[in-house]
């Protein structure tokens, strides 16, 4: 320690010494160097100060009394500024450890989304969730029961960031804990709404879509929970029709019943899109994107499969907002191919 | 943007006259203002729209706590005057079957 303490004041007494020498433009460029290292090594502004006084009565020998009472005077001044410094430190290391358990957090919810292929023939599904944070308040499943049929959800909780994402762990647990035979879209939404009004702020709600695609007959049943409608779209009419529905948003009232919706997916080609509010509350210079836009984005990728979509119109909207999120991004295409 | 919230009581009614957006971050202080009143027994809470521009998801919430405090405490929750956006927000959301949203007079375009 005191041999480190001996160094210092040497290289300082160097530095110090070339700069009222003949070297200033070096000795400058050499002082940033010597800041730089003394804030690696913690050192506090009034321990510099302490240094300077030190080496400079060293160099300079007959120093005016004023010159020195000066010293003390910007010693107690910078000590201040050491207590904030080291408030500093503190924040940041506290920051460093938030950030470490967010990441281990996010991670965690990664985990909870489906990654693995929906290989179902006859089917050509995509999907795309993208939260504005770290982590994100979006959810989306799919599956296929044991008749074959696909269940798809897209669910959105209130907000975004943490609390968020907390319950949207809720939400994926309640649908892992529902029984293994199919349900009704509109059961699985009164299950889920009882859950979430017994478990969730009296100012926070969850908005979803489920349904339930049947790749024999080509019929899609559906149920919203409030949810932002989504679209179906007729390759025969090359005409986009929103998923009108009723259904008030999870976690209000324990006890809702939610009406069921059955479309019919009749031609190759014909497919429904599912999405989350953060693609339609999208505002660009202060104006919302009209959904029309979004049906715009989705026909100049009509041509690619359903994944090549989701993707891509996720980073037109990226683009068209600057890289700037205002909150997360779910977009979700289940095309009928054959 | 920012929201003002102003309130007018007389006999048993409250007009919460709200301007701006409501939004995440403009949500806490209309909680604060509004929950409270809710919480008076047979007091009729009514919350005036016409100056909002826009509701977030954030700011439905609290109509959401607004609703069910009113029927804890036994008061009356109104909203007037919601522009077309913010009726469809609540129309989308089903909330319009559970509160008492009153028809905006004003021509809509």
């Amino acid at each position: 320690m005191e041999k480190t303490k001996l160094s210092m004041y040497r290289s300082y007494r160097k530095l110090l010494h070339n700069y009222l020498g003949s070297n200033r433009e070096e000795a400058l460029h050499c002082a940033r160097q010597w800041s730089k290292k003394m804030i690696d090594q913690d050192m506090s502004p009034e321990e510099m100060v302490s240094l300077h006084v030190a080496v400079f009565k060293e160099l300079v020998a007959e120093l005016p009394m004023e010159t020195i009472d000066s010293f003390d005077l910007l010693l107690e001044v910078m000590n201040g500024y050491g207590r904030a410094h080291r408030e500093h430190l503190n924040l940041r290391d506290r920051q460093r450890q938030l950030d470490a358990e967010l990441e281990i957090a996010a991670r965690m919810q990664k985990s909870l989304l489906q990654e693995n292929k929906l290989n179902v023939k006859g089917v050509d599904f995509g999907v795309i969730s993208v939260p504005a944070g770290i982590m994100s308040g979006d959810y989306y499943h799919y599956d296929i029961d044991d008749h074959g049929h696909i269940g798809v959800a897209v669910a959105d909780v209130i907000g975004k960031g943490i609390p968020a994402a907390m319950c949207m762990s809720m939400i994926k647990y309640a649908m892992d804990m529902l029984p293994a035979q199919r349900l009704r879209p509109g059961t699985i939404l009164q299950n889920l709404n009882r859950v979430v009004a017994r478990n969730i702020d009296d100012d926070m709600f969850i908005t979803m879509t489920y349904g339930s695609y049947n790749p024999e007959c080509h019929h899609f049943c559906f149920a919203s929970a409030g949810h932002e409608p989504g679209f179906i779209y007729s390759a025969n009419t090359d005409m986009f029709h929103d998923m009108e529905t009723k259904g008030i948003v999870l976690g209000v009232s324990p006890n809702v019943a939610y009406q069921e919706y059955t479309i019919s997916l009749r031609h190759k080609g014909d497919f429904i899109v599912l999405l989350s509010d953060g693609v339609t509350e999208t505002r660009i210079n202060g104006q919302f994107l009209e959904r029309n836009h979004i049906i715009q984005l989705i026909r100049k990728y009509i041509h690619l499969p359903a994944q090549t979509i989701v993707e891509q119109v996720h980073s037109e909207m990226e683009k068209i907002q600057g890289f700037q999120r205002n909150d997360d991004f779910t977009l979700m295409i289940l095309r009928r191919n054959v | 943007m920012n929201l003002s919230v102003n309130v007018q009581e007389e006999q048993g009614t409250a007009v919460v006259y709200l301007a701006g957006e409501v939004d995440v971050y403009t949500a806490p202080a209309l909680k604060e203002t509004l929950l409270p009143l809710t919480e008076q027994s047979s007091t009729t809470v009514i919350v005036n729209l016409s100056d909002v521009t826009y509701i977030d998801s954030t700011g439905l919430g609290i109509f959401i706590g607004a609703l069910k405090s009113s029927g804890k405490a036994g008061s009356k929750l109104k909203i007037t005057g919601a522009n077309v956006r913010v009726k469809r927000l609540f129309t989308i959301t089903g909330l319009n079957e559970v509160l008492d949203i009153e028809e905006d007079q004003r021509e809509e375009v």
